[in-house]
């Protein structure tokens, strides 16, 4: 059963969509990455969807819910790189992803996640 | 109805030359000396129209320009009021081309059936009817042009209109001039979170000191492009409220969902500066 891979980066997880969503792939990540939230006490995850080109109100629907999910587990979660075509899809389906945090690259990603360890927002 | 359609046809074979030149000469009359228009470009177009209409009027009913034999003609006089367009004619002008046959034709038709009245009033109803056709022909692609022209220039506008500027290292400002409508709004948020994206811009100023009214479609509109930005990553200052437009956005209980606001676009410059972690300093004596 194919898998989208979750990297570990110090305290925090990353996770790079590249290939199409389709439905199971995307309960499957839901699945892992609590997992490994647990497995390894990451206190931050980094979505990356620069490669998605297409996104409907399931992949919407589950990014909120991860990103949900991880914050009851103590983590919190940065979408990073969407495109501009996806979000103006969300915008017109509605979908404004109401507490979820996105960044516009890796980069700030990743500087906002640090960001939060350094002022003891997560972690101990 | 055969006889008709041979005697019209056998008259323009017959008369093709003297037409011609009887043609010329009225064209001439009508609309002088024109420069726009050399002499024998005219009269090339008017011998051309002559010989296509000697053809289609041959080759079947003189009655029914609908049929195939017709589309030559049709054609033809596409292209030749497409041109006048170009060339800044009125469509009354490019009409007057077509309209100026009749006196000519008539002129021959009179000369040859002036015995037979019956046969005169048939054939002069059979090619008025005819020519005022071709005509009105001509009118309706000459409105079909200006129209072409017309939503040309909407789209051109419509791109001019909404130019996004670096103000500063990540800062892009959207001026927006003219009402807000959805197509406006698609066009701003795809150009908008395009420059985004390139410049890795984290603040956008969306200007509104140009736009007229703002109702509660319109704001639903701003605020899609905020929600667009926001969910990019980046975020989002509005700047040139006027007085009435706050009363309106009040009045009519919008909720901005804490977009901040500005009066100008020196406030929201200033407060992006901030955010960006700019200081700006006066040089000069302390």
């Amino acid at each position: 059963m194919e898998r989208i891979p979750i990297l570990r980066m110090g305290e925090f997880l990353l996770v790079t969509i590249q290939v199409d969503m389709h439905d199971q792939l995307a309960l499957t990540l839901q699945e892992d990455l609590t997992t490994q939230i647990e497995k390894t006490g990451a206190h931050g995850v980094l979505i990356d969807i620069s490669a998605l080109e297409m996104v409907d109100s399931f992949i919407g629907r589950m990014i909120a819910n991860i990103s949900g999910m991880s914050r009851i587990l103590d983590a919190h979660t940065v979408v990073v790189g969407m495109q501009p075509a996806v979000a103006i899809t969300l915008v017109e389906l509605g979908l404004s992803l109401p507490g979820v945090k996105t960044a516009l690259n890796v980069e700030r990603g990743m500087h906002y996640l640090r960001g939060l360890a350094e002022n003891g927002e997560v972690g101990r | 109805m055969a006889k008709g359609q041979s005697r019209t046809a056998a008259i323009l074979k017959k008369y093709e030359d003297e037409l011609l030149s009887d043609w010329m000469r009225h064209l001439a009359a009508s609309s002088g000396k024109d420069s726009r228009l050399s002499e024998e470009k005219v009269r090339g177009q008017a011998r051309e129209f002559l010989s296509l209409l000697l053809q289609a009027t041959q080759s079947g009913d003189i009655n029914d320009t609908s049929g195939a034999h017709w589309k030559e003609v049709g054609a033809f006089l596409d292209e030749l009021s497409r041109e006048r367009v170009q060339q800044g004619f009125s469509s009354d002008q490019t009409a007057m081309f077509v309209f100026s046959l009749k006196r000519p034709l008539f002129d021959r038709l009179r000369s040859e059936f002036g015995k037979d009245p019956e046969a005169l009033a048939e054939e002069t109803w059979t090619t008025t009817e005819l020519l005022d056709r071709m005509g009105l022909l001509t009118v309706k692609a000459f409105q079909k042009s200006r129209e072409e022209v017309i939503n040309r220039q909407q789209e051109e506008l419509l791109e001019l209109s909404t130019p996004v500027v670096k103000l500063w290292d990540g800062v892009l400002a959207v001026p927006m001039i003219g009402t807000l409508d959805s197509a406006r709004t698609q066009l701003v948020m795809e150009s908008l979170l395009q420059r985004i994206v390139e410049l890795g811009a984290e603040i956008a100023i969306i200007d509104i000191t140009g736009v007229p009214t703002v109702d509660t479609l319109v704001a639903q509109h701003l605020l899609k492009t905020v929600t667009a930005i926001r969910l990019m990553g980046a975020d989002c200052i509005i700047s040139g409220v006027r007085p009435q437009i706050a009363q309106t956005i009040v009045h009519l209980g919008v909720d901005l969902q804490g977009v901040t606001t500005k009066a100008n676009l020196a406030d929201a410059l200033s407060l992006a500066l901030k955010r960006s972690g700019y200081l700006v300093s006066k040089n000069g004596k302390a």
